[in-house]
């Protein structure tokens, strides 16, 4: 069942000039993870804002449409109320942080301390959450004076252990190396398939056409392709994604006739070893 | 300019070791990237040579001044740095004005200071938000207008801290042209990313770090030594991982090179 509802979504700022979404509409399913991808600027973390209830109660501007997440419409639904069922990690962690809390173990806790959580789930909680994203070193050490990627580790964790059914994530490997990116992958593919609906906007194409059952692009501020990975990402360059070097080394190798392979362009290396074998 | 370090060791007041034992020279007009997984080091040790950290021991040489005799501020007439974060560095209500804020710094004249500011908006495609404040623009825009601020004030080295987090397309090729103004100019740059593609195809002189040590110096060859990208935690590039899958005998670092490599095996 689709449990999240966007129609006719539009959005322009306060004091910008031109609107940062146009007449967006779609439904995201639950149990699956939703790319959206777009050039700098396409209006992604917007749509993010939009989908977690930021845009209308924080975000000033004018907003038309609506957005209704397990049957709630945004607009009319207090912000205290939709964090039970939306979280958003943003994408800079470094503003995700509250500034309020002295350890990493509380500033985890924080969300769960004011929805009231009882004390023992919320150590439940926290413990997991430390152990699923590698903070347990740093459980006792200030969120202030961690590295980047751990202050990103920091704001999934966060948002992780409230267990809301849905999930924003707004480039929630930015900061992470190779190893840390692969294992929050591989947790956002364990939520999925726990029922989660997820909603992953990512510059690493690889990873989206790794995970992700259909893939939105934004151009500036209206959605102009809905569709399965392999088939999306194939137009990258028309709208100034990253293309993998896998797609871009078969274009050529197709171009210049040291291949004659037909078939889609491949977004993994999986999918790269079969096309070149071919 | 050029960067010498040797035997560097920092540890921080909460007791970690971040480095031990670092030694690197880098040449005057270098361009040098630094790899390894988060906590390898990376950022504590470019953060010694703008003089935001001291030495614990060993030490480090900006040209001929030695960063424990100099202040920040002194280091900042020689050492251009962008934060991982850009946040960190904008405090300007518009962005024309932070940009303008090193050279201004520098005591450079007006009329100069405008042609940098004209020039590093040029650059870094800030034109169409010049009087915006930095705080209303989106986290790529910031990161763009702390790189122009360090295009302004064309100190002889610049350090850029994980740059390339968050760009599109767009974002790398405008990165990938300033690398190459740099070079022109003869600046020493040195860039931290964890972008190990955008690094095997645009650096030629790459740094691996892990556990606070430098494990391997060189060129794209540096990918060939399994066990230190293994211990330095990274994934090959792209095109490396696809050609080690198919058995090539080369490594490529572009996308033509290994068009070259499969052509070269097919016998066309």
């Amino acid at each position: 069942m689709p449990n999240l509802f966007v129609e006719q979504l539009s959005f322009k700022y306060l004091h910008a000039t031109t609107p940062a979404l146009q007449g967006v509409t779609c439904t995201l399913q639950e149990g699956a993870v939703t790319a959206i991808v777009g050039a700098n600027g396409a209006g992604k973390s917007t749509l993010c804002y939009a989908l977690a209830g930021f845009i209308p109660h924080f975000f000033q501007g004018a907003m038309q449409g609506r957005v209704r997440v397990n049957g709630k419409d945004t607009k009319e639904t207090p912000l205290a109320d939709l964090v039970t069922q939306v979280g958003m990690v943003f994408q800079n962690p470094f503003n995700q942080i509250s500034g309020a809390k002295l350890t990493v173990t509380e500033e985890i806790a924080f969300g769960l301390e004011n929805l009231g959580i009882a004390r023992d789930e919320m150590q439940a909680r926290v413990n997991d959450a430390l152990d699923l994203f590698g903070l347990r070193a740093a459980a006792s050490q200030s969120p202030l004076v961690l590295s980047g990627g751990q202050q990103q580790r920091l704001a999934l964790a966060s948002i992780f252990v409230m267990q809301a059914p849905v999930m924003i994530l707004d480039e929630p490997t930015s900061q992470l190396d190779p190893d840390g990116t692969r294992q929050v992958m591989e947790t956002i593919e364990t939520l999925a398939a726990q029922g989660r609906t997820i909603v992953l906007v990512e510059h690493k194409l690889e990873w989206i056409a790794r995970l992700a059952a259909r893939v939105l692009v934004l151009d500036q501020g209206a959605l102009v392709a809905d569709g399965a990975p392999r088939e999306i990402l194939e137009r990258a360059n028309e709208w100034g994604l990253n293309e993998t070097r896998y797609a871009r080394a078969a274009r050529l190798a197709r171009e210049r006739a040291v291949r004659k392979n037909d078939a889609r362009l491949p977004q993994t290396l999986e999918q790269a070893v079969e096309w070149f074998q071919h | 300019m050029d960067i010498q370090i040797r035997d560097l060791t920092h540890t921080y007041p909460t007791g970690v070791e971040a480095l031990g034992g670092v030694s690197l020279d880098i040449a005057a007009g270098a361009r040098v990237v630094l790899l390894g997984q988060n906590g390898a080091g990376k950022t504590t040790l470019v953060k010694h040579f703008n003089g935001l950290l001291k030495p614990t021991r060993g030490s480090v040489r900006i040209g001929d001044w030695d960063t424990r005799e100099h202040s920040i501020a002194q280091l900042a007439r020689r050492v251009g740095f962008v934060f991982q974060n850009p946040d960190d560095q904008l405090f300007k209500t518009s962005v024309e004005d932070e940009i303008a804020v090193g050279p201004t710094y520098l005591q450079i004249a007006p009329d100069e200071i405008q042609a940098r500011v004209a020039y590093a908006l040029d650059v870094c495609a800030l034109n169409a938000v010049r009087a915006a404040h930095p705080y209303d623009l989106s986290p790529w825009q910031r990161r763009w207008v702390a790189i122009a601020s360090v295009v302004a004030m064309r100190t002889p080295i610049v350090i850029l801290d994980e740059p390339t987090t968050g760009q599109d397309a767009v974002g790398l090729a405008r990165l990938a042209r300033l690398l190459e103004e740099w070079r022109a100019q003869k600046v020493t740059v040195v860039v931290v990313t964890h972008d190990v593609d955008f690094a095997v195809e645009h650096f030629g002189d790459v740094c691996l770090m892990a556990g606070g040590k430098l494990l391997a110096r060189g060129g794209a060859e540096v990918f060939a030594e399994t066990a230190h990208v293994s211990r330095a935690a990274l994934d090959l590039p792209q095109l490396m991982r696809l050609a080690q899958a198919l058995g090539l005998a080369r490594l490529p670092a572009h996308a033509e090179e290994f068009v070259d490599a499969l052509a070269h095996e097919n016998g066309s």
